[in-house]
C-alpha cells in the first residue's frame, strides 16, 4: 500500500514489480555461479598465498576459506526464502489454523507450522497466551513452541551446508517427531492447572482468531526477504566465522578418533551427558554447529552429536526463564523433561541404527 | 495529539522500534506522546501475539516487525486510523501484513 498512491505511473507498482523480480533473478543467478565455483576459488586463494594443503595449517586454512563463504551463501539463500514465506504466514494465521484442533492431528500441524511461522523467543509469552485464548489446546501450543525454535532457518542452512541434506532432513524429521510427541504427552497429562493463575484467568477471556490481511505485492515480499536476510545474517555471520574458525582448528590439529572415547558410539552415557550439557546452554545454531561438525570428523557418533545440537538449540535457560512467567515450575519441569527425554531417544536410536 | 504505544516485553527489537519511532517523531515534528507498554496483560488486551507492536490512538498498526523510516512516517502522520482503517471497527485486530 505504500507505493501506488505516492508514485507516478511510470514508477508505478507494475514497473516496480518488474524491477524487483529481475533484480531477484539476477541475484539468484549470481548466487548459483559463485556457489558452484567455491571449491575452485578456495583452492586458488590458497595457491596464491603459497600455502600448501599438505600441512596442518594449510588444511585448516583451506577448510576455513571454503566453508565460511559456502555456509554464508547457503544461509543467505535459506533465510531469504524463509523471509518470503513469512509474508504468507503470520503467527495470527497459524493461530487461526490451530484453533480448536484435536490432540494428534493438531500437534502434527502445530509442529509443521512451527517451521514456517515467524517466531522470536522474545514474543513467546504473548504468543503462548494468545494461542490458548483463541482455543488452541495446551499440548498443541507446546508442539508449536518446541518445533519453532528447534527447526529454524539458521539451523537448517548450517546443517545442509556442513552435514549434507541427509543429516538436515534427519534433524528436521526427528525434531518434528520430538515436538509432536512431547506436545501430545503434555496434552494428555492435562497440565492446564499448572499454568500461572493469571494466565488461567486470561484464558477464560477468549478472543477471536480471525485474521484479516491484504494481499501483498511480490515486490514487498522480496523486500521482506531481503530485510530478513539483513536481520538474521547480520546477527549471526560473526558466530559463523568464529565457529568455522574453531572447527577449522579442530579439523586440522585434533588427532583422528580423538572424540571416539568421549562421544563415540560405544560410550552409552555420552548421549544423556550431551543432552544434560546442551539443555541449559544458550547458543544459536550458528556458533555451535561448525564446532560440532568438526567433532563428528574426529570420531564422535552422529546420534550423540545430533542429541547435543537439538538440546542446545531447542531448550535453553533463558527460554525457561521467559516461560516461567506463564508456567508453574512443575509444568516447566515436565516440558524440559519430556523434550530432553525425546532428544535422548533420538540420540540412542541414531547411534544404534546408523 | 497522537497517542503512540509500543507493545513489547523489553526485547532488543522492541527497544529498536521505540528508538525508531522517537526518531521519526523528532525529525518530522509530529505531535505525539510515546509510551512503552511492557505489561504482558496490557499487551494481551490488544490481542497482539507477535511483538513488538505499534499502536497509534489505540489502533494496532504493525506487529512483529520494525517498519522502515518512511513507513513509520506514513503510519504516524496518517489522518486517522492508518492503513488498517479500511477494515472498519475491529480496532485491535489488524492483520500483521496489512500495515506495511
Amino acid at each position: 500500500m505504500k507505493q501506488g498512491s505516492m508514485q507516478q505511473f511510470s514508477e508505478g507498482p507494475w514497473f516496480q514489480q518488474v524491477k524487483w523480480i529481475s533484480g531477484f533473478l539476477f541475484a539468484a543467478l549470481l548466487w548459483v555461479i559463485i556457489y558452484s565455483n567455491l571449491d575452485w576459488c578456495a583452492g586458488m586463494l590458497l595457491h596464491l598465498s603459497g600455502i600448501s594443503r599438505a600441512n596442518r595449517f594449510g588444511e585448516a586454512l583451506y577448510f576455513f576459506v571454503y566453508e565460511v563463504p559456502k555456509v554464508l551463501l547457503l544461509l543467505t539463500a535459506v533465510v531469504f526464502v524463509m523471509g518470503v514465506i513469512h509474508t504468507f504466514i503470520s503467527a495470527e494465521h497459524t493461530r487461526a489454523l490451530l484453533s480448536g484442533r484435536r490432540t494428534g492431528f493438531g500437534n502434527i500441524m502445530a509442529a509443521s507450522l512451527g517451521i514456517v511461522t515467524p517466531f522470536c523467543s522474545c514474543s513467546a509469552v504473548p504468543l503462548f497466551i494468545g494461542f490458548l485464548q483463541a482455543g488452541v489446546p495446551l499440548g498443541v501450543t507446546f508442539s508449536f513452541l518446541i518445533a519453532a525454535p528447534m527447526i529454524n532457518e539458521v539451523a537448517l542452512a548450517l546443517l545442509f551446508g556442513m552435514f549434507g541434506w541427509k543429516v538436515a532432513l534427519l534433524y528436521s524429521s526427528m525434531g518434528l517427531a520430538v515436538a509432536i510427541v512431547a506436545g501430545v504427552v503434555i496434552g494428555k497429562l492435562r497440565m492446564e492447572r499448572y499454568l500461572e493463575e493469571w494466565v488461567q484467568k486470561l484464558q477464560e477471556r477468549t478472543v477471536s482468531s480471525e485474521v484479516d490481511s491484504e494481499p501483498m505485492s511480490l515486490t514487498l515480499r522480496i523486500q521482506e526477504g531481503i530485510s530478513h536476510v539483513r536481520d538474521i545474517v547480520g546477527k549471526v555471520w560473526l558466530y559463523i566465522v568464529i565457529g568455522v574458525g574453531l572447527g577449522a582448528a579442530i579439523h586440522g590439529y585434533v588427532p583422528e578418533n580423538f572424540m571416539a572415547s568421549l562421544m563415540g558410539k560405544s560410550v552409552w552415557w555420552s548421549v544423556p551427558v550431551a543432552v544434560l550439557i546442551g539443555v541449559p546452554m544458550y547458543s544459536n545454531a550458528a556458533g555451535i554447529l561448525p564446532v560440532v561438525q568438526a567433532l563428528l570428523g574426529k570420531g564422535a557418533a552422529l546420534g550423540t552429536v545430533m542429541a547435543f545440537m537439538m538440546s542446545v538449540i531447542a531448550l535453553s535457560a533463558p527460554e525457561m526463564i521467559i516461560l516461567r512467567k506463564v508456567l508453574k515450575p512443575q509444568l516447566i519441569a515436565v516440558f524440559a523433561g519430556v523434550v530432553a527425554a525425546g532428544i535422548m531417544l533420538v540420540g540412542f536410536v541414531f547411534n544404534l541404527v546408523l | 495529539m497522537k497517542k503512540v504505544k509500543i507493545l513489547g516485553s523489553g526485547c532488543a527489537k522492541c527497544n529498536q522500534l521505540l528508538d525508531a519511532v522517537k526518531a521519526v517523531i523528532a525529525a518530522e515534528g509530529i505531535d505525539a506522546s510515546v509510551e512503552k507498554v511492557e505489561d504482558i496483560q496490557q499487551i494481551m488486551a490488544y490481542n497482539v501475539i507477535s511483538t513488538p507492536a505499534l499502536v497509534v490512538d489505540e489502533q494496532v498498526l504493525c506487529k512483529g516487525r520494525i517498519p522502515s523510516y518512511d513507513e513509520l512516517k506514513e503510519l504516524l502522520t496518517a489522518k486517522s486510523q492508518g492503513c488498517c482503517g479500511s477494515h472498519g471497527t475491529k480496532s485491535t485486530a489488524g492483520g500483521s501484513s496489512c500495515c506495511c
